[in-house]
């Protein structure tokens, strides 16, 4: 082959890998769900309002059977399948959890204590909770953990829709039986990305039920973003 | 014991009758690449097929998410589809029906031409091109994986990544890394030059030799393919019950393992048996090159110790999709099971990456210092003692782990041991300096630089093998910085010095030096800024695969990801060098440009086609530089009979008395 | 170790420099100052410092490898650098070198010298590990070397061991007190100048249990009980990290302990005990290991139809679980 020839086929070559190395770093490892911002707007000592929802599936993703959380833009009040959002430091946060899921035993039952709330209380269906018992009676659907705080509250589920099955069968579901869990923490001064889990073993079809939905962003783990 | 061999007869790779050619076919029509990817791409669709059609009987898999099925048995079909599309079978099947091979290298010249790298070749000489090439490929992508590591670590609050992308990151960097990389000397240089070195004009087994390359390209394609399918997130080793709790991208991750260490048996087995039976006349175990010694025991590694692998690799792609419970605790599994099989393995597989290196290094220093090989037997019996007691020393990897607590301080024995034949390499290496004229061309900066990085490694390693110690240091930055040290510092830095010394013989053309000595400065220099520090950082206490850390630790942190893009920016020389070189620029380099007596370098450059013109006659060792009188490494052009004489026992002529 | 042989050389005295003595030399004063150095000045801050039994014990096993593996370090340094500043080829000198093929009172002196060492730290290994009743590494469920002390699992009092079971899970160690009745935390608060025997368990994946001042890593095994032992000597805090890939927040797996007075150690149990008085009933049993997939109140049929799930399992091997043999 000529000069010119090799030279080129090294050019193609080298553009290839290039174009091909560009499209894996966007299209894999920088997508994800969205951040719902809700610092913008908020003067500094008011609280922020966060409302999610908890869904027995996600049919607006591409795992339709994995459970998920949705949260709902403050804005334009849409439910947005995302599990990241932005608050400001040191803020109340004052959280609303529409529980459409039914009830799953705790691996751990400790995880049924809410801690790291003001007043280590939540409140389920305006019922005030200390700690619940999911190994007794089904009580427990998820539970909202943010470690990184001290933070934990199981969210209840009351067992008649668990012995129902009657669970809404599109997300975001909009209506249906449901529970309404209540809570405030104080969001912490530093800033900083803090992880939130759910510790209900709920990634059905997984080990120790802790894979799939539990350990994907979006559906029933994210992060708190703290501005500074 | 060496192969008996007339000079004058045609010795053929792979057997073939080399009377009858047929007729040649139009390349697009003969089996290569091209095909090998048609083969592939309808096995899996096949795989996966089949593979839903299983799960579709299932009761549990339409309830979850175990789709691993379809995707193992795709892969696995994928696997004899590319085999097939290479015309891997069309041997066996031919020879079957009874109709001749259709050997092509038999054809007057062999086969030539630029097409024959992208075929199933019997060329050893190919073989190690095709690996070269393929080696530095591999390298490469798992390098950019690791830039992006240190990019995510430039800071401890804020992310490039999610935590999810980045564990994903650290598994593809440590697995191609670890399973490709076992291949990076052994592949290119032990394939091209065993035979040479060893006077002989094949491989035992071609046909192996060649399917344990062209394995290689799809182990990295299925590790990659891991990230379509979500990523594994579970680092290299790949523990249960993290593992089977996983999502799809682990059945790539243990596929490609388990199908690289099949290719890792193959390539060991071939080159064990290549070394033992087809050594030239003369060429007595007392007069093996150190590479040939250090290949050989990375073979006899390699053929014990990746069966365990692969095993452990099938255990948990049975566990993921047959549902069995090998290492699933509550149902009368052990995940120390797994753990037991893969560190058997992992633990020679850190010495299958440390002593092609110790091979290259003894065996350039002489050819640079211009003097025998200092302790020759002492190299020998250290690359043997250190095959032999890579074996027994896996379980210090599980000193916290829970094992049986009396096992500790034997295994802290066995491990402090090996330290005594890694020793005995730098004693030789050592000695061989001693007064010696030392050119200090490329590959020797290289060879020196792997003793500074092998000895802060081996050092370091001391400490580890100590249980209190060892409490500290386990699972952190510390371990990361040590087997840095041993692997990068040593097997790249070896790989390094082997494509300067080597390439005019395999290519016939040269490197750039000047850029040689500037990627190697820019290299070593960067190499040990990036990896020193994190010896601090893990007594620091911050530990492996971590994407948040101490604030405190972020100083260091970023002049280790610093260092490392300048680390990248050395490999991105050597691309450059080697593009240029071997592509553009293509300086000639025909003779024996390091005057050395290796018999590798007896021959042309690059060799013909079956190396030598006849099989030579070693007269004496490789590293007998300054010796005055003294007879020449081989005879290159035997008298006719000499070797029949010789092997019947009745000759009596003067090559009888050095055979 | 290895210069005493490199003394005799092997044409000492037959005329040009001895080069033998030199590089014994310089390696001498270097190899003294560099464990000066290390003895002096780093060794007091080695890490993981001097906070508890096992830490004291990992420091002075990491000083004693850094004070044995330098001179090693500097001999070699010496010499190659000796050797490349010296035996260079010089410019028109195209002849090979000596053509030296060995000596045998080098090899053999190397090979008796790096073995002895070799021995020497495996020994010294040994004994450490003993004297500090298992260096505050996971012994697994039977370990051999025990600390002094009855151990009562129903009440504590100063002088014997404390029992502190240390629970991994996804992706938060909590931490049980069985001997003051069996209540749960997140906290990790240990009393100084008591022997503390960690019982690291896991729920779910392996992890690893890292106090990193204390000096102690257990591997959280599921199904396992992995025991280790320590004695906090001085007070403050230390952090706790995951040291074993555990998923997807494993790096954010991190919290801090403390080490407190025996006084204020029984007045924190005795707080928390009634802090968590609520949830300490609704736990099973206290036991070395738990297995989550077992729950009585369960066992009765379905929980969740949708996915066939009848504990917390997580329902991989739903519903035909294989039976235990």
């Amino acid at each position: 082959m000529s000069l010119p020839v090799r030279v080129g086929t090294l050019l193609v070559a080298f553009l290839a890998v290039v174009g091909g190395a560009i499209f894996v770093v966007i299209h894999f490892f920088l997508a994800g769900p969205p951040v719902i911002d809700f610092t913008a707007g908020v003067a500094p000592g008011q609280p922020v309002n966060i409302v999610l929802q908890e869904d027995p599936q996600n049919t607006v993703s591409n795992r339709p059977d994995w459970v998920s959380y949705f949260i709902q833009d403050p804005k334009t009040k849409q439910w947005v399948h995302t599990t990241l959002f932005k608050v400001p430091a040191g803020a109340r946060v004052n959280v609303t959890v529409l529980g459409y899921d039914g009830c799953t035993p705790l691996r751990n039952p400790f995880w049924g204590k809410v801690t790291g709330t003001i007043g280590n209380t939540a409140t389920v269906d305006g019922r005030t909770v200390r700690a619940l018992n999911s190994w007794r009676t089904c009580s427990v659907a998820h539970t909202f953990s943010i470690p990184g705080i001290g933070l934990n509250v199981p969210m209840g589920s009351p067992t008649t829709i668990a012995e129902n099955n009657n669970l809404c069968g599109t997300s975001p579901c909009t209506s249906g039986p449901h529970a309404t869990i209540k809570f405030s923490f104080i969001a912490p001064q530093t800033a900083g990305a803090y992880f939130w889990q759910c510790r209900v073993p709920c990634g059905g079809g997984y080990v120790t039920g802790f894979g799939g939905p539990m350990q994907a962003p979006g559906f029933m783990t994210g992060q708190m973003e703290v501005a500074s | 014991m060496a192969i008996e061999t007339e000079p004058g007869t045609t010795q053929q790779p792979g057997g073939a009758d080399p009377g009858a050619p047929g007729p040649v076919r139009a390349w697009w029509r003969r089996p290569a690449v091209h095909t090998a990817v048609i083969g592939a791409v309808v096995g899996y669709a096949v795989g996966h097929w089949i593979g839903n059609l299983f799960s579709a009987s299932y009761q549990q898999l339409p309830l979850s998410d175990s789709y691993d099925l379809p995707i193992v048995l795709g892969y696995l079909l994928m696997v004899i589809g590319w085999l097939i599309g290479l015309g891997f079978f069309n041997d066996a099947f031919l020879q079957m029906r009874g109709r001749r091979l259709q050997d092509y290298e038999l054809r007057g010249g062999g086969d030539v031409g630029l097409a024959r790298y992208f075929r199933f070749t019997h060329d050893h000489k190919v073989v190690g091109i095709q690996y070269l090439i393929g080696m530095v490929i591999y390298f490469c992508t798992a390098g950019l994986f690791a830039m992006a590591i240190r990019t995510e670590l430039l800071s401890p609050v804020h992310h490039v990544f999610s935590s999810s992308v980045y564990v994903e990151i650290v598994g593809e960097h440590g697995t191609m890394m670890m399973m490709l990389m076992t291949s990076v000397i052994l592949g290119p240089f032990g394939n091209y030059l065993i035979p040479l070195m060893i006077g002989s004009k094949r491989v035992a087994f071609p046909r192996l030799e060649a399917l344990s390359f062209w394995l290689t390209p799809l182990a990295f394609l299925i590790l990659l393919s891991a990230i379509l399918l979500g990523g594994f997130h579970m680092g290299w080793t790949g523990y249960p019950s993290l593992s089977v709790q996983d999502g799809a991208g682990v059945d790539a991750y243990a596929f490609a393992f388990g199908l690289m260490g099949i290719s890792m048996i193959l390539a060991g087995f071939n080159l064990l048996v290549t070394v033992i039976c087809y050594r030239a006349p003369g060429m007595r175990w007392s007069r093996l090159p150190m590479f040939v010694w250090g290949i050989l025991g990375t073979a006899v590694m390699m053929t014990l110790a990746a069966p365990i692998l692969t095993g452990g690799m099938y255990m948990l792609l049975l566990d993921r999709t047959a549902q069995t419970a090998f290492f699933a605790p509550r149902l009368g599994g052990s995940t120390y099971l797994y753990q037991d099989l893969f560190w058997f393995f992992g633990h020679p597989e850190v010495y299958i990456l440390a002593l092609p290196g110790f091979g290259i290094v003894l065996e350039l220093l002489p050819v640079f210092c211009r003097k025998p090989l200092f302790g020759y037997k002492v190299a020998a019996a250290g690359m043997v003692g250190v095959t032999l007691l890579s074996f027994f020393v896996w379980q210090h990897h599980l000193f916290d782990s829970g094992i049986n607590p009396d096992m500790r301080p034997l295994f802290m024995l066995t491990t402090e041991l090996i330290s005594i034949p890694t020793g005995f390499i730098f004693l030789v290496g050592m000695g061989t300096l001693w007064k010696a004229k030392i050119r200090f061309t490329v590959p020797m900066l290289f060879c020196l630089a792997f003793f500074f990085n092998f000895l802060i490694g081996g050092l370091s390693g001391v400490f580890l093998s100590d249980v209190p110690a060892d409490t500290t240091e386990h699972g952190s930055f510390f371990v990361m910085a040590h087997f840095h040290y041993t692997i990068m510092g040593g097997l790249i830095f070896a790989f390094m010095a082997g494509c300067y010394y080597w390439l005019p013989k395999m290519m016939g053309i040269k490197l750039h030096e000047r850029l040689g000595k500037a990627q190697f400065w820019l290299m070593f220099i960067a190499f040990n800024s990036t990896f020193l520090p994190l010896f601090a950082v893990g007594l620091a206490g911050q530990p492996r695969r971590v994407f948040e850390y101490a604030r405190n630790l972020q100083t260091l942190n970023d002049w280790v990801s610093i260092s490392s893009f300048f680390l990248g920016a050395s490999i991105l020389i050597f691309v450059i060098n080697f593009v240029w070189s071997t592509v553009v620029a293509r300086v000639p380099e025909v003779g024996n440009p390091w005057q050395s007596r290796g018999l590798e370098w007896q021959t042309s450059s690059p060799p013909p086609a079956d190396n030598f013109a006849a099989v030579p006659v070693v007269l004496s060792g490789p590293y007998d530089y300054g010796v005055a009188d003294g007879p020449p490494v081989a005879d290159l052009d035997p008298p006719v009979g000499v070797l029949s004489a010789a092997n019947s026992g009745t000759g009596t002529d003067t090559a009888r008395a050095e055979v | 170790m290895a210069a005493d042989s490199q003394a005799t050389t092997p044409d000492a005295g037959r005329g040009g420099p001895n080069h033998g003595l030199r590089i014994f030399l310089i390696w001498l004063v270097l190899a003294i100052v560099a464990d000066l150095l290390i003895g002096f000045l780093l060794a007091p801050h080695m890490p993981p410092g001097n906070m508890s039994s096992s830490a004291h014990d990992e420091q002075g096993a990491i000083n004693v490898m850094a004070l044995m593996s330098a001179p090693v370090l500097v001999f070699v340094l010496v010499y190659f650098a000796y050797a490349l500043t010296v035996w260079r080829q010089r410019d028109g000198d195209e002849d090979d070198g000596p053509p030296l093929h060995g000596h045998a009172a080098i090899q053999t002196g190397w090979i008796v010298g790096t073995s002895v060492v070799v021995l020497a730290l495996a020994v010294f290994g040994t004994v450490e590990l003993i004297n500090s009743h298992g260096a505050g590494a996971g012994e697994g469920p039977v370990p051999i070397w025990k600390p002094p002390g009855t151990v009562s699992l129903t009440s504590w009092s100063p002088g014997a061991p404390l029992q502190v079971q240390v629970i991994g899970q996804q992706w938060r160690f909590t931490y049980r007190y069985p001997q003051f009745g069996g209540f749960e935390t997140t906290q990790l608060v240990i009393p100084q100048g008591q022997w503390v025997q960690f019982n690291v368990t896991s729920l779910d994946v392996i992890h690893s249990f890292w106090a990193y001042q204390l000096g102690v890593k257990a591997d959280a095994n599921p199904n396992v009980n992995n025991v280790a032992y320590t004695k906090p000597t001085q007070l403050g805090q230390f952090t706790v990290r995951c040291a074993e890939l555990c998923g997807l927040w494993h790096g954010a797996m991190f919290d801090y302990g403390k080490v407190v007075t025996v006084s204020q150690f029984q007045a924190w149990a005795a707080s928390t005990k009634a802090f968590m008085a609520d949830v300490t009933t609704m736990l099973p049993t206290y036991a070395t290991t738990y297995d989550p997939t077992v729950i009585p109140a369960f066992r009765s049929g379905p929980v969740m139809k949708k996915l066939g799930l009848t504990s917390a399992g997580g329902g991989y091997y739903p519903p035909q679980d294989p039976v235990q043999p």
